[in-house]
């Protein structure tokens, strides 16, 4: 499998790895994917005062793409509003990264985990409902 | 550390070609090129002398008369020959089922599925967690009408070893055909044919230091073992396997069983101490396992999975070593190793294991380096991993209600 030197740069060096207290009340935590799938990927985004993503991180049990995937969103969530956050695409993802087709479901994934952590974050401010609330979201 | 990369740790998958094999392969291309076939003239004689002479070399690693080795390109047409041919030939008098496991090579698995769309009935035992076959569930599923049974003698991914005498004896008393594919076993088992229970056994090169494109078929003659020949010709190689005989892979053949014979004391000890240096080193690694029989094992394979590690990244991650890992990823999709599946272990477990193998040209250099590497690699990965943090936080995945997509 050949993979684009974005991936390669991702997998080799990736960004904001790691783990927010899922506990707070401005993190919002979206666990997609399964391990019989072989890809699972966390996201989680902390919100300031103003509603702007201040800060994101992400932990992923994958292939090279679905970690390049999670590590690139965690960069374009920051400084953008839950609104614009919502707005990323995972056709954008594949683009930037260059995925193969059979690689585009990590993209996917990843556009799912940030719908995931909005929907958690809403949820816990009470605003339950107006995400498009993904299933995928883990309850542990 | 100064290693020459890639490290080689691939050697069950082939072996090189030792320096020695390949001088005395040389003059048979160029200067001694005549057909073996040839009885009319020197050239011909030259080259028959030195089949003769690698027969009897293939003979002696495995304690067989030379008359019972049968020339073939390679162990998969040894299985082929010895399934089909046997099957085919005793179907009528014996019946038409086979015993076989579902941890054997394709070139066994694929030549009894084909058996089955000719209208012959298969069994496929599972064997035990370690890699073995139970010798009660193997008597159970002998019938009268087994007209063969194929077990291998050393596995190709976990290096197990079955009791190839055992099952033999259960066949004996059977009187079910046994064949045993013994492509991983050659320079690394001692096999002795005089006395193991075996009709039909299998024998690549290349996996023993040998050129590619060259096996044998050991067919037993007292009592004799009948084949239908599936290579119709020249009649060579007393009918059972016609074409030309190619004999500078022939020659090389025989020199790296003499080879073999003359070293694998010596050579599986040293072997040995850097396999056991090398599981030492990586079981330090938490949550790591072995995949199958430490002891029934051959001292050459290690093949361990690496829990909460993905199977593809993981291989990106080892590039500086070249071993097999247990998912073949395709381009559509990663499946799992099914000799790993046929043990029982999870899709996840199956998927992120690596197989090294150690052979005549692994230092313990290389071994120290791979130790390093992977005890590296594995803490980041994991770092990575949401798993191994859900795991350290107690969390029982089995118990994670997970979205299937």
């Amino acid at each position: 499998m050949a993979y684009s030197e974005k991936v390669l740069d991702h997998y080799e060096n990736p960004r904001n790895v790691g783990s927010f207290n899922k506990d707070e009340k401005n993190v919002g935590t979206g666990m997609v994917g399964a391990p019989a799938c072989g890809d699972v990927m966390k996201l989680q985004i902390k919100v300031g005062e103003n509603g702007v993503i201040e800060d994101a991180k992400f932990k992923t049990y994958g292939c090279g793409s679905a970690i390049a995937s999670s590590s690139l969103v965690t960069e374009w969530l920051k400084g953008k509003s839950l609104d614009e956050a919502m707005t990323i695409k995972n056709s954008d993802i594949a683009e930037e990264l260059a995925l193969p087709p059979v690689k585009i479901h990590c993209s996917v994934l990843a556009e799912d985990a940030i719908k995931a952590a909005i929907a958690d974050l809403r949820q816990k401010q009470g605003q339950a409902g107006e995400a498009d609330a993904c299933d995928a979201t883990c309850k542990s | 550390m100064s290693v020459r990369k890639p490290i080689y740790l691939d050697y069950s998958a082939t072996t090189p070609v030792d320096q020695r094999v390949a001088d005395k392969m040389i003059p048979y291309l160029t200067e001694h090129f005549g057909n073996p076939a040839s009885r009319s003239h020197v050239f011909g004689w030259v080259a028959e002398k030195a089949v003769e002479n690698a027969r009897e070399q293939v003979a002696a690693l495995v304690n067989a008369d030379p008359k019972e080795i049968v020339w073939t390109s390679g162990a998969t047409e040894s299985n082929n020959l010895a399934i089909k041919g046997a099957a085919n030939f005793y179907a009528g008098s014996k019946g038409k089922h086979i015993v076989t496991v579902t941890t054997e090579h394709k070139a066994v698995i694929d030549p009894v599925r084909e058996l089955e769309r000719q209208g012959f009935d298969a069994t496929y035992l599972d064997p035990e967690p370690n890699g073995l076959v139970d010798l009660e569930k193997f008597k159970a599923a002998l019938r009268p009408d087994t007209v063969l049974a194929s077990v291998m003698l050393v596995n190709n991914e976990i290096g197990v070893i079955q009791d190839i005498e055992a099952l033999g004896n259960l066949c004996r008393a059977n009187g079910t055909m046994f064949h045993v594919d013994a492509a991983q076993a050659t320079g690394k088992v001692d096999i002795d044919l005089e006395k193991l229970p075996v009709d039909l056994m299998s024998f690549s090169a290349h996996k023993t230091y040998g050129p590619k494109g060259i096996g044998a078929l050991y067919v037993r003659r007292k009592p004799r073992v009948r084949l239908e020949a599936q290579m119709h010709g020249g009649g060579h190689e007393r009918g059972f396997r016609s074409g030309t005989l190619p004999t500078h892979q022939i020659v090389g053949m025989g020199e790296a069983f003499h080879i073999a014979k003359e070293e694998m004391t010596l050579e599986n000890a040293r072997i040995k101490r850097l396999r056991d240096k090398l599981w030492a080193g990586l079981s330090e690694i938490e949550e790591v396992y072995l995949n199958g029989d430490l002891k029934q094992r051959v001292p050459h394979n290690l093949n361990v999975s690496f829990n909460f590690v993905e199977g593809e990244s993981l291989i990106m991650a080892v590039k500086d070593i070249a071993v097999s890992s247990g998912s073949a990823c395709t381009s559509a999709s990663l499946e799992p190793s099914y000799v790993l599946r046929a043990l029982g272990r999870s899709d996840e477990l199956a998927h992120s294991s690596i197989r090294f193998s150690i052979g005549r040209y692994t230092t313990e250099e290389e071994i120290d380096y791979t130790i390093v590497l992977l005890k590296a690699k594995i803490g980041k990965l994991r770092e990575l991993s949401p798993l191994w943090e859900m795991y350290q936080d107690g969390i029982d995945l089995n118990s994670v209600e997970w979205a299937t997509h």
